[in-house]
């Protein structure tokens, strides 16, 4: 549609190329000035050198990058776990009635304990504590302890998510359904929850990328992930471009994950508009 | 259109053992007697006594907020109600510790809203229920929807989302729905105030080929026009008590209760009837 045929333009009001082409002078323009005051330093020689060095950076990122692989086992394991654990906790808080008291008082407790911790607490309590109790059987692997831990503290703000998109479906959908004599559990299963988490998409996959570079915390309990090696690497070069090489793979994985929330957020800003959801 | 009677029930007819000296298709289809609901301090009906035959239609008028959709509401057991009983097919369904889910699956109700189920195709929609509340095999429960698809003339239809859909067609889609369960008795909640008008018809034309084939009906409406020509019976409810009843042409012509007459005089003036 030609943008005429909706909005007369008015005298003075700029064209689209014109439009573009401030914007791109603009950047430019930022960009170039933050650029020269960082460079024109005095202090910017040493910086380069410590941080933007070109031979630590080819000696350090092959290593770097195998440790990252740790980082992805976590997230992926732990995101699974945490989806389904969040999914349970949002339905046992969502249940009515006085005999699910106990249940609701227990889950609430749950994520209002884990949402008031600091993670990197409960990754220390948890590899540090329970190993430390030394009781036979109990494993000692800091990697199992930081998936428990990430799922414990993950879990608690993504029932919160579903919670919010459990509410969001209209209590006229859940009539219908036990209308037709459908259980309350079938209900959920098949109505309800459909709904509820489609329209939580984009907030899941914001905690996802939260927990990406939370994996980071576990470094703390002895995991020699991405970030314990980019602090091997430094301490070894006595240089510190080896964190720059763990922000640029942070970088390169998270930011086409942020596109993509942004692109089914319009997606559905678009289908709302429309006045339906698939 | 032939009537789905108690006889084509699917569910095997669960309820014959409560049923004692009043079988299907002997008593009434619907005994309400003495009912009352409150929400809050605001009591909504305020004894409600009223006796379906099997194959009656009954519309039921009156201003909004007279009761009407609460009244369908607390037979279908979506409301709990506080005094008072219901008796559907011989059946107290009031009654403490009955499987509310088994009471539903024999009560079919439509809503002024649709609530058709927004991430299901239409064949999904008129599936669900045969598949989970009856438990029908996926191929039976296809079967009968498109059955039933194919009556209100929306076969074709069938693999579309409901947004796709005018709302002529999600409402009969919701009453499609509601078929499929092959109901005892169907309940009907201001099922054409939601449309455009020049939707109504299609609408009221599929209620009237059900009420043809015999379907037990229990109507909420403001369609008065369509009262007239379908109704066996007619209640004007008024602050939560059938006012009057009658058949259609007494009531409509011969109101005897003054606000039953002024309620109608309302409607005249709105060139409702």
């Amino acid at each position: 549609m030609p943008a005429s045929a909706g909005r007369p333009r008015r005298a003075g009001q700029p064209s689209a190329v014109r439009s573009t082409l401030v914007a791109v002078a603009s950047t430019v323009v930022f960009f170039g000035v933050v650029a020269w005051v960082v460079v024109s330093s005095p202090g910017w020689p040493a910086v380069q050198a410590s941080f933007f060095n070109g031979e630590v950076f080819a000696s350090s990122a092959p290593s770097i990058v195998r440790a990252f692989w740790v980082n992805v086992q976590l997230f992926l394991i732990a995101e699974v776990l945490i989806l389904a654990l969040g999914l349970v906790i949002a339905v046992l808080r969502s249940l009515p009635g006085p005999v699910f008291f106990p249940v609701r008082l227990l889950t609430t407790a749950y994520v209002d304990g884990f949402r008031a911790l600091p993670g990197v607490l409960v990754i220390y309590i948890l590899g540090f504590g329970i190993p430390g109790l030394a009781l036979p059987g109990v494993p000692v692997e800091p990697f199992l302890y930081a998936v428990v831990a990430l799922t414990l503290v993950y879990s608690a703000y993504v029932s919160e998510v579903y919670r919010a998109g459990i509410e969001s479906v209209h209590p006229s959908q859940e009539a219908a359904a036990r209308s037709l004599g459908l259980t309350r559990f079938q209900a959920l299963r098949h109505v309800i929850l459909p709904q509820a988490v489609r329209r939580v998409i984009p907030p899941l996959l914001n905690d996802f990328i939260g927990l990406q570079k939370d994996t980071v915390l576990v470094s703390y309990i002895g995991v020699v992930e991405i970030f314990r090696q980019s602090y091997i690497q430094q301490a070894g070069n006595f240089n510190f471009t080896p964190y720059m090489v763990t922000a640029l793979v942070f970088i390169v994985v998270t930011i086409p994950l942020a596109r993509l929330t942004d692109v089914l957020i319009a997606r559905d800003k678009r289908r709302q508009a429309a006045g339906g959801v698939r | 259109m032939t009537a789905p009677r108690p006889g084509l029930s699917p569910v095997g007819a669960p309820h014959a053992a409560t049923t004692a000296a009043v079988g299907p298709g002997e008593g009434p289809a619907l005994v309400i007697e003495g009912l009352r609901k409150s929400f809050g301090k605001l009591e909504v009906l305020r004894g409600i006594d009223l006796v379906l035959a099997e194959h009656e239609v009954v519309c039921l008028i009156g201003a909004s907020g007279s009761g009407k959709s609460t009244l369908l509401r607390c037979v279908n057991l979506l409301e709990p109600i506080d005094a008072g009983r219901i008796v559907v097919e011989g059946e107290e369904i009031t009654a403490p510790g009955v499987d509310v889910n088994r009471i539903r699956r024999r009560i079919g109700i439509v809503f002024q809203a649709f609530n058709l189920f927004p991430h299901m195709s239409v064949l999904d929609n008129v599936t669900l229920g045969p598949r989970k509340a009856l438990r029908l095999a996926p191929a039976e429960a296809e079967a009968r929807a498109l059955e039933f698809l194919e009556r209100i003339g929306l076969a074709d239809k069938a693999r579309e989302f409901p947004d796709r859909l005018s709302g002529g067609q999600q409402q009969r889609v919701a009453i499609a729905r509601a078929l499929a369960m092959r109901p005892d008795l169907l309940l009907l909640d201001e099922i054409t105030s939601a449309l455009d008008p020049e939707l109504v018809g299609e609408v009221l034309r599929l209620v009237r080929e059900l009420a043809e084939g015999g379907m037990t009906m229990l109507i909420a409406t403001h369609e008065m026009g369509f009262a007239r020509d379908i109704a066996s019976r007619v209640c004007f409810l008024d602050a939560g008590r059938i006012l009057e009843e009658g058949p259609p042409a007494a009531m409509f012509s011969a109101p005897r209760e003054e606000r039953t007459r002024q309620f109608l005089r309302r409607i005249v003036e709105a060139g409702r009837l």
